[in-house]
């Protein structure tokens, strides 16, 4: 399966891109386990106030499957 | 000058019409946060007509706030923010209302003073006040345009309107610590876009007219000129908290780098990033003198502040009226001793 991955705010800067494909060898995959491999990749602490979005829902726990869009969204406040 | 002429070109629009612009007349808004979003905003909410314009803020104009802050003139640097906008605004529009709250939004005030107006627009850039607007728009049944900006990005949505989702529906938790505009750097056009944004879903509101951002998440990127639209529900456990407890201060504390110095911080209750750690001993500078058995005179203490400025204040208080040989000013301010997401 292949998903697209987007990077918002602080995130997109640590990761140093804003958008990136990723391959996964399975039919579907868990949130969860993407967002730690992600945050492990590059390196990303403070995780628990990012929140996540498949395919422009915000979704908290939930599965990918090939062709889906997750966003990595953090809360910002400047104003 | 009549009214009639005044809003001519608006009015000729059927969405808004003379019927629209009573409502506009009728409306009372009140913006927190006179900065790079609020001046935008109330501008074109000034020149379009709405009656009764609330201003909060409780800081004075500074010489870095002329390149995004567009109420503000040379002549204003030092004013109260909230009288410098009255001025141009006034001049903009002489026949609406404008009150001025030089004030902090606190828990203390939030709700009463959320009751006297209709909508709420939050120009504020920092993430307590975000969640402080949102429980006190909760507890008074008001609906919030939100905007935040980070750098080139932007996002806004409107939150409580017509028991639409919140923000803690959005962001449930904040980060422990947080990046400014001081700390980050912004440019006004960004700020001034995401301020106009929010005029614009303010008259929506007002009109009923076109589709609110209730529960949509606009981000935009203004270097790629690419806008997404993200969609929450309401989640009512973290409302229900709020509506049968009420108010909670939120705090974002960060540790410092170096958690085994002593730091005498002695910005004011208020500021942030607040800082954690055993080592941290806070008073602010007014109340050096009356709490001086908490300083520590035989090892050495680091003495911060937000800028450094204060810090040598308190430094030059401490040696010359107390005999104080062992401080040590951070002169970069509060910033250069927590750990830097960037």
């Amino acid at each position: 399966m292949n998903i697209t991955i987007k990077y918002f705010g602080v995130i997109a800067e640590q990761a140093g891109i804003s958008i990136e494909s990723m391959r996964l060898e399975k039919e579907q995959a868990d949130l969860a386990e993407i967002k730690a491999v992600c945050f492990k990749k590059y390196n990303i602490s403070d995780t628990d106030s990012i929140q996540t979005a498949i395919n422009r829902e915000l979704k908290e726990t939930g599965f990918l499957q090939t062709g889906d869009e997750l966003a990595f969204l953090p809360p910002f406040a400047g104003g | 000058m009549k009214d009639q002429q005044r809003y001519t070109r608006q009015v000729l629009l059927p969405e808004i019409g003379t019927i629209g612009q009573s409502k506009l007349a009728q409306t009372k808004l009140l913006i927190v946060g006179m900065g790079g979003l609020g001046c935008p905003a109330a501008l074109y909410l000034a020149a379009a007509g709405i009656g009764h314009l609330g201003l909060l803020d409780h800081d004075r104009v500074d010489e870095s706030n002329l390149n995004r802050q567009t109420l503000y003139r040379e002549s204003d640097i030092g004013q109260p923010k909230v009288l410098a906008a009255k001025k141009f605004l006034s001049r903009q529009n002489s026949r609406i209302k404008i009150r001025c709250h030089n004030e902090h939004l606190t828990v203390e005030n939030a709700v009463t003073l959320f009751r006297d107006y209709d909508i709420i627009i939050d120009g504020t850039d920092n993430f307590p006040s975000k969640y402080l607007i949102n429980d006190a728009c909760l507890l008074t049944n008001k609906p919030w345009v939100y905007a935040s900006i980070y750098k080139f990005q932007g996002q806004v949505s409107t939150f409580n309107y017509k028991n639409g989702p919140t923000y803690r529906c959005l962001f449930p938790r904040p980060p422990k610590q947080q990046l400014n505009c001081e700390a980050t750097g912004v440019v006004g056009a960004l700020a001034g876009n995401l301020g106009m944004l929010q005029a614009m879903e303010a008259l929506k509101i007002i009109l009923g007219i076109g589709q609110v951002l209730s529960g949509t998440l606009k981000l935009i990127d203004m270097l790629t000129m690419q806008d997404q639209l993200v969609n929450f529900n309401r989640k009512q456990e973290g409302i229900n908290s709020i509506l049968n407890e009420g108010l909670k201060r939120v705090e974002l504390t960060c540790e410092v780098r170096e958690p085994d110095k002593v730091y005498l911080d002695v910005r004011e209750k208020h500021e942030i990033p607040q800082l954690s750690g055993e080592k941290i001993i806070k008073i602010p500078l007014g109340q050096i003198p009356n709490r001086i058995e908490e300083i520590p005179s035989d090892i050495p203490v680091y003495v911060v502040c937000q800028s450094g400025i204060r810090s040598q204040k308190a430094i030059n208080l401490l040696e010359s009226n107390f005999g104080y040989i062992n401080l040590i000013n951070v002169s970069n301010g509060v910033e250069s001793i927590i750990p830097q997401l960037t």
